[in-house]
Protein backbone atom coordinates (compact mmCIF):
# COMPACT_ATOMS: atom_id res chain seq x y z
CA UNK A 1 0.00 0.00 0.00
CA UNK A 2 2.23 2.54 -1.21
CA UNK A 3 4.92 1.90 1.89
CA UNK A 4 7.44 4.20 -0.03
CA UNK A 5 4.72 7.35 -0.06
CA UNK A 6 3.96 10.26 2.97
CA UNK A 7 1.06 12.16 2.67
CA UNK A 8 1.80 15.54 4.13
CA UNK A 9 -1.68 16.99 5.52
CA UNK A 10 -1.64 20.66 7.26
CA UNK A 11 -4.05 20.63 9.45
CA UNK A 12 -5.81 23.35 10.84
CA UNK A 13 -9.53 23.48 12.90
CA UNK A 14 -10.64 20.43 10.77
CA UNK A 15 -12.14 18.39 13.23
CA UNK A 16 -15.07 18.18 11.49
CA UNK A 17 -14.11 16.34 8.73
CA UNK A 18 -10.34 15.47 9.02
CA UNK A 19 -11.45 12.04 10.57
CA UNK A 20 -13.15 10.80 7.37
CA UNK A 21 -10.58 12.39 4.67
CA UNK A 22 -7.63 10.29 6.70
CA UNK A 23 -10.00 6.96 6.96
CA UNK A 24 -10.49 6.95 3.31
CA UNK A 25 -6.88 8.06 2.28
CA UNK A 26 -5.34 5.50 4.59
CA UNK A 27 -7.07 2.75 2.14
CA UNK A 28 -4.54 3.76 -0.63
CA UNK A 29 -1.50 5.89 1.39
CA UNK A 30 -0.48 3.73 4.61
CA UNK A 31 1.53 6.56 5.56
CA UNK A 32 0.47 10.25 6.17
CA UNK A 33 1.57 12.69 8.54
CA UNK A 34 -0.69 15.19 9.91
CA UNK A 35 0.90 18.69 11.06
CA UNK A 36 -1.76 20.12 13.66
CA UNK A 37 -0.77 23.63 13.06
CA UNK A 38 -2.12 25.00 16.93
CA UNK A 39 -5.77 24.20 16.43
CA UNK A 40 -7.94 25.00 19.13
CA UNK A 41 -10.21 21.89 18.27
CA UNK A 42 -9.71 18.54 18.62
CA UNK A 43 -8.18 17.90 15.35
CA UNK A 44 -4.75 16.24 16.11
CA UNK A 45 -7.02 13.76 18.25
CA UNK A 46 -9.48 12.85 15.30
CA UNK A 47 -6.55 12.50 12.88
CA UNK A 48 -4.16 10.51 15.55
CA UNK A 49 -7.42 7.60 16.00
CA UNK A 50 -7.58 8.08 12.10
CA UNK A 51 -4.27 6.31 12.24
CA UNK A 52 -2.71 9.23 11.05
CA UNK A 53 1.08 10.48 12.78
CA UNK A 54 0.66 13.68 13.96
CA UNK A 55 2.93 15.96 14.07
CA UNK A 56 1.94 19.07 16.32
CA UNK A 57 3.37 22.59 16.00
CA UNK A 58 4.06 24.26 19.40
CA UNK A 59 2.17 27.63 18.09
CA UNK A 60 0.28 28.35 15.00
CA UNK A 61 2.92 28.93 12.16
CA UNK A 62 0.75 29.05 8.99
CA UNK A 63 -0.23 26.65 6.27
CA UNK A 64 3.39 26.81 4.36
CA UNK A 65 5.23 26.09 7.55
CA UNK A 66 2.74 23.41 8.12
CA UNK A 67 3.71 21.80 5.28
CA UNK A 68 7.96 21.97 5.41
CA UNK A 69 7.82 20.40 8.87
CA UNK A 70 5.66 17.21 7.40
CA UNK A 71 8.19 17.19 4.41
CA UNK A 72 10.97 17.59 6.99
CA UNK A 73 9.52 15.03 8.64
CA UNK A 74 8.47 12.37 6.65
CA UNK A 75 12.19 12.49 5.31
CA UNK A 76 13.48 10.85 8.23
CA UNK A 77 11.99 7.88 7.36
CA UNK A 78 14.78 6.51 5.34
CA UNK A 79 12.22 3.96 3.45
CA UNK A 80 10.10 7.24 1.94
CA UNK A 81 11.04 8.33 -1.84
CA UNK A 82 7.61 9.81 -2.57
CA UNK A 83 6.30 12.86 -1.26
CA UNK A 84 2.50 13.91 -1.48
CA UNK A 85 0.64 17.50 -0.28
CA UNK A 86 -2.69 16.69 0.73
CA UNK A 87 -5.27 18.76 1.98
CA UNK A 88 -6.98 17.86 5.12
CA UNK A 89 -10.35 19.54 4.11
CA UNK A 90 -11.62 16.77 1.88
CA UNK A 91 -11.09 18.29 -1.85
CA UNK A 92 -8.46 16.17 -2.53
CA UNK A 93 -9.20 12.69 -4.67
CA UNK A 94 -6.77 9.98 -3.08
CA UNK A 95 -6.94 8.18 -6.77
CA UNK A 96 -5.74 11.34 -8.46
CA UNK A 97 -2.73 11.24 -5.41
CA UNK A 98 -1.98 7.66 -6.16
CA UNK A 99 -2.14 8.63 -10.11
CA UNK A 100 0.80 11.27 -9.53
CA UNK A 101 2.80 9.24 -7.89
CA UNK A 102 2.53 6.24 -10.19
CA UNK A 103 4.37 8.73 -12.66
CA UNK A 104 6.76 9.74 -10.35
CA UNK A 105 7.81 6.05 -10.49
CA UNK A 106 7.50 5.53 -14.17
CA UNK A 107 8.49 9.05 -15.28
CA UNK A 108 11.51 11.25 -15.35
CA UNK A 109 9.99 13.23 -12.79
CA UNK A 110 10.77 15.33 -9.70
CA UNK A 111 7.51 17.42 -9.09
CA UNK A 112 3.98 15.81 -10.92
CA UNK A 113 1.81 18.88 -9.93
CA UNK A 114 -2.18 18.62 -9.84
CA UNK A 115 -4.42 21.19 -11.93
CA UNK A 116 -7.82 21.42 -12.14
CA UNK A 117 -7.83 22.98 -15.47
CA UNK A 118 -6.63 19.97 -17.72
CA UNK A 119 -10.12 18.49 -16.60
CA UNK A 120 -13.08 19.32 -17.83
CA UNK A 121 -15.20 19.35 -14.72
CA UNK A 122 -14.36 22.43 -12.84
CA UNK A 123 -16.91 23.26 -10.60
CA UNK A 124 -15.60 26.92 -9.53
CA UNK A 125 -17.39 29.83 -9.67
CA UNK A 126 -16.71 32.42 -12.66
CA UNK A 127 -15.34 35.27 -9.87
CA UNK A 128 -12.52 32.05 -8.33
CA UNK A 129 -12.00 31.04 -12.13
CA UNK A 130 -11.06 34.90 -13.22
CA UNK A 131 -8.82 34.99 -9.97
CA UNK A 132 -7.04 31.67 -10.20
CA UNK A 133 -6.88 32.32 -14.18
CA UNK A 134 -4.86 35.52 -12.53
CA UNK A 135 -2.73 34.28 -10.59
CA UNK A 136 -1.58 31.30 -13.07
CA UNK A 137 -0.62 34.47 -15.80
CA UNK A 138 1.47 35.90 -12.78
CA UNK A 139 3.16 32.43 -11.81
CA UNK A 140 4.09 31.94 -15.86
CA UNK A 141 5.88 35.58 -16.08
CA UNK A 142 7.56 35.04 -12.67
CA UNK A 143 9.15 32.09 -12.97
CA UNK A 144 8.63 31.04 -16.52
CA UNK A 145 7.05 27.52 -16.13
CA UNK A 146 4.19 26.19 -18.10
CA UNK A 147 1.55 25.80 -15.66
CA UNK A 148 -2.11 25.72 -16.07
CA UNK A 149 -2.82 25.94 -12.11
CA UNK A 150 -0.67 27.36 -9.46
CA UNK A 151 -3.05 27.42 -6.43
CA UNK A 152 -3.40 23.33 -6.26
CA UNK A 153 -2.28 22.04 -2.48
CA UNK A 154 -2.56 18.43 -4.40
CA UNK A 155 1.49 18.00 -5.28
CA UNK A 156 3.59 14.89 -5.39
CA UNK A 157 7.30 14.97 -5.24
CA UNK A 158 10.31 12.56 -5.43
CA UNK A 159 12.96 12.24 -2.45
CA UNK A 160 15.42 14.17 -4.84
CA UNK A 161 12.55 17.08 -5.68
CA UNK A 162 11.28 17.58 -2.21
CA UNK A 163 14.75 17.77 -0.80
CA UNK A 164 15.51 20.53 -3.19
CA UNK A 165 12.35 22.45 -2.10
CA UNK A 166 12.42 24.67 1.06
CA UNK A 167 9.21 26.39 1.52
CA UNK A 168 10.07 29.80 3.62
CA UNK A 169 6.88 31.56 3.22
CA UNK A 170 4.93 30.55 6.28
CA UNK A 171 1.19 31.66 5.39
CA UNK A 172 -0.24 31.74 2.13
CA UNK A 173 2.71 32.67 -0.45
CA UNK A 174 3.69 29.24 -0.94
CA UNK A 175 2.06 28.02 -3.81
CA UNK A 176 4.33 30.96 -5.61
CA UNK A 177 7.29 29.89 -3.70
CA UNK A 178 6.59 26.31 -4.66
CA UNK A 179 6.78 26.89 -8.41
CA UNK A 180 9.77 29.27 -8.05
CA UNK A 181 11.67 26.85 -6.34
CA UNK A 182 10.96 24.19 -8.94
CA UNK A 183 12.24 26.94 -11.71
CA UNK A 184 15.40 27.52 -9.69
CA UNK A 185 16.22 24.08 -9.01
CA UNK A 186 15.37 23.44 -12.79
CA UNK A 187 13.34 20.46 -11.81
CA UNK A 188 11.75 18.00 -14.06
CA UNK A 189 7.61 18.69 -13.37
CA UNK A 190 4.22 17.79 -15.17
CA UNK A 191 0.98 18.49 -14.25
CA UNK A 192 -1.64 16.26 -13.89
CA UNK A 193 -5.62 16.54 -14.50
CA UNK A 194 -6.91 16.46 -10.88
CA UNK A 195 -10.52 16.69 -9.78
CA UNK A 196 -11.16 19.34 -6.94
CA UNK A 197 -14.34 18.44 -4.90
CA UNK A 198 -15.90 21.83 -3.72
CA UNK A 199 -18.36 21.05 -0.45
CA UNK A 200 -19.89 23.99 1.18
CA UNK A 201 -17.57 23.19 3.52
CA UNK A 202 -14.30 24.43 1.85
CA UNK A 203 -16.25 26.70 0.16
CA UNK A 204 -17.05 28.53 3.09
CA UNK A 205 -13.28 28.14 4.08
CA UNK A 206 -11.90 29.01 0.38
CA UNK A 207 -9.40 31.31 -1.05
CA UNK A 208 -10.93 34.53 -1.91
CA UNK A 209 -10.35 37.75 -3.93
CA UNK A 210 -8.46 39.82 -0.99
CA UNK A 211 -6.16 36.54 -0.48
CA UNK A 212 -4.51 37.08 -3.34
CA UNK A 213 -3.79 40.67 -2.30
CA UNK A 214 -2.40 39.49 0.92
CA UNK A 215 -0.13 36.80 -0.94
CA UNK A 216 1.31 39.10 -3.17
CA UNK A 217 2.26 41.63 -0.40
CA UNK A 218 3.59 38.07 1.59
CA UNK A 219 5.66 37.88 -1.96
CA UNK A 220 7.25 40.82 -2.24
CA UNK A 221 6.81 42.16 1.26
CA UNK A 222 7.84 39.97 4.04
CA UNK A 223 11.11 38.79 3.76
CA UNK B 1 3.08 73.03 -10.13
CA UNK B 2 6.34 74.08 -12.61
CA UNK B 3 8.21 75.40 -9.26
CA UNK B 4 8.07 72.89 -7.51
CA UNK B 5 9.64 70.42 -10.10
CA UNK B 6 12.92 69.90 -7.71
CA UNK B 7 11.30 68.81 -4.82
CA UNK B 8 9.04 66.38 -7.13
CA UNK B 9 11.74 64.65 -8.64
CA UNK B 10 13.67 64.49 -5.25
CA UNK B 11 10.56 62.60 -3.56
CA UNK B 12 9.94 60.76 -6.27
CA UNK B 13 13.66 59.24 -7.13
CA UNK B 14 13.95 58.90 -2.85
CA UNK B 15 11.05 56.86 -2.88
CA UNK B 16 11.67 54.75 -5.99
CA UNK B 17 14.96 53.77 -4.70
CA UNK B 18 13.48 52.78 -1.37
CA UNK B 19 11.03 50.62 -3.47
CA UNK B 20 14.44 49.20 -5.22
CA UNK B 21 15.63 48.40 -2.31
CA UNK B 22 12.25 46.65 -1.37
CA UNK B 23 12.60 44.50 -4.39
CA UNK B 24 16.12 43.73 -4.65
CA UNK B 25 17.55 41.44 -1.50
CA UNK B 26 20.23 42.71 -0.16
CA UNK B 27 23.11 41.33 2.48
CA UNK B 28 26.33 42.15 3.87
CA UNK B 29 28.27 44.12 5.47
CA UNK B 30 27.99 47.75 2.84
CA UNK B 31 24.29 48.07 2.97
CA UNK B 32 24.45 48.12 6.99
CA UNK B 33 27.12 50.63 6.75
CA UNK B 34 25.28 52.50 4.38
CA UNK B 35 22.29 52.59 6.61
CA UNK B 36 24.18 53.75 9.80
CA UNK B 37 25.81 56.60 7.82
CA UNK B 38 22.48 57.68 6.84
CA UNK B 39 21.36 57.75 10.21
CA UNK B 40 23.95 59.47 11.36
CA UNK B 41 23.88 62.28 8.40
CA UNK B 42 20.21 63.04 9.45
CA UNK B 43 21.35 63.03 13.22
CA UNK B 44 23.53 65.70 11.82
CA UNK B 45 20.98 67.20 9.97
CA UNK B 46 18.58 67.42 12.64
CA UNK B 47 21.00 69.30 14.85
CA UNK B 48 21.78 71.91 12.48
CA UNK B 49 18.22 72.44 11.85
CA UNK B 50 17.36 72.88 15.52
CA UNK B 51 20.51 75.50 15.90
CA UNK B 52 20.29 77.28 12.49
CA UNK B 53 16.57 77.29 11.24
CA UNK B 54 17.46 79.86 8.71
CA UNK B 55 18.83 76.99 6.77
CA UNK B 56 16.15 74.54 7.25
CA UNK B 57 13.91 77.28 5.12
CA UNK B 58 17.24 78.40 2.66
CA UNK B 59 17.63 74.48 1.35
CA UNK B 60 13.19 74.40 1.36
CA UNK B 61 13.42 77.30 -1.33
CA UNK B 62 16.71 75.87 -3.20
CA UNK B 63 14.94 73.02 -3.70
CA UNK B 64 11.11 74.54 -4.84
CA UNK B 65 9.61 74.15 -1.46
CA UNK B 66 7.36 77.51 0.50
CA UNK B 67 8.82 76.80 3.84
CA UNK B 68 11.40 74.82 6.02
CA UNK B 69 8.64 72.75 7.77
CA UNK B 70 7.15 71.48 4.79
CA UNK B 71 10.95 70.17 3.45
CA UNK B 72 11.24 68.66 7.32
CA UNK B 73 7.89 66.99 7.05
CA UNK B 74 8.87 65.71 3.77
CA UNK B 75 12.05 63.81 4.72
CA UNK B 76 9.89 62.99 8.00
CA UNK B 77 8.04 60.94 5.26
CA UNK B 78 10.98 59.36 3.42
CA UNK B 79 12.85 58.37 6.37
CA UNK B 80 9.46 56.97 8.13
CA UNK B 81 8.93 54.47 5.05
CA UNK B 82 11.98 53.34 4.78
CA UNK B 83 12.49 52.80 8.49
CA UNK B 84 8.90 50.64 8.87
CA UNK B 85 10.57 48.72 5.78
CA UNK B 86 13.58 47.74 7.43
CA UNK B 87 11.91 46.95 10.69
CA UNK B 88 9.51 44.36 8.57
CA UNK B 89 12.44 42.40 6.60
CA UNK B 90 14.32 42.18 9.93
CA UNK B 91 10.71 40.64 11.53
CA UNK B 92 11.00 38.67 8.95
CA UNK B 93 14.77 37.22 9.47
CA UNK B 94 13.49 36.77 13.43
CA UNK B 95 10.21 34.69 12.00
CA UNK B 96 12.61 32.29 10.07
CA UNK B 97 14.82 31.31 12.89
CA UNK B 98 11.18 31.22 15.32
CA UNK B 99 9.60 28.95 12.73
CA UNK B 100 12.98 26.64 12.44
CA UNK B 101 12.94 26.65 16.36
CA UNK B 102 9.34 25.45 16.27
CA UNK B 103 9.63 23.12 13.83
CA UNK B 104 12.37 21.22 15.50
CA UNK B 105 10.35 21.01 18.74
CA UNK B 106 7.16 19.38 16.97
CA UNK B 107 9.44 16.93 14.94
CA UNK B 108 11.80 15.95 18.10
CA UNK B 109 8.55 15.69 20.27
CA UNK B 110 6.72 13.42 17.41
CA UNK B 111 7.50 9.69 17.38
CA UNK B 112 10.15 9.40 15.04
CA UNK B 113 9.32 9.11 11.62
CA UNK B 114 11.28 6.12 10.49
CA UNK B 115 9.85 3.95 13.63
CA UNK B 116 6.04 5.05 12.49
CA UNK B 117 6.99 4.16 9.08
CA UNK B 118 7.40 1.30 9.47
CA UNK B 119 4.18 0.36 12.26
CA UNK B 120 2.34 1.92 9.32
CA UNK B 121 3.57 0.11 6.67
CA UNK B 122 3.06 -3.20 8.93
CA UNK B 123 -0.37 -2.26 9.33
CA UNK B 124 -0.20 -1.23 12.94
Amino acid sequence: MNTDTWLVVPLYNEGAVVGDVIRHARETFCKIVCVDDGSSDNSADVAREAGAVVVTHPVNLGQGAALQTGITYALGDPQAQYFVTFDSDGQHRTEDAARMVQRLRTEDLDVVLGSRFLDAKVEAGAMKRLVLKTAVMFERITTRLKVTDTHNGLRAFSRFGVEKIHIRQNRMAHGSEILQEIARNNLRYAEEPVHIIYTDYSRAKGQSLWNSVNILNELFLDR
Amino acid sequence: MGDQIVIKVVLVIALIVLMGILLVPRKGARPLAIRRLTYLLLLIAAIAAVVFPGWLTWLASLVGVGRGTDLLLYGLVVVFISHSMASKSENAASDQRFTALARRIAIDDAESAAEAGQRLASGR
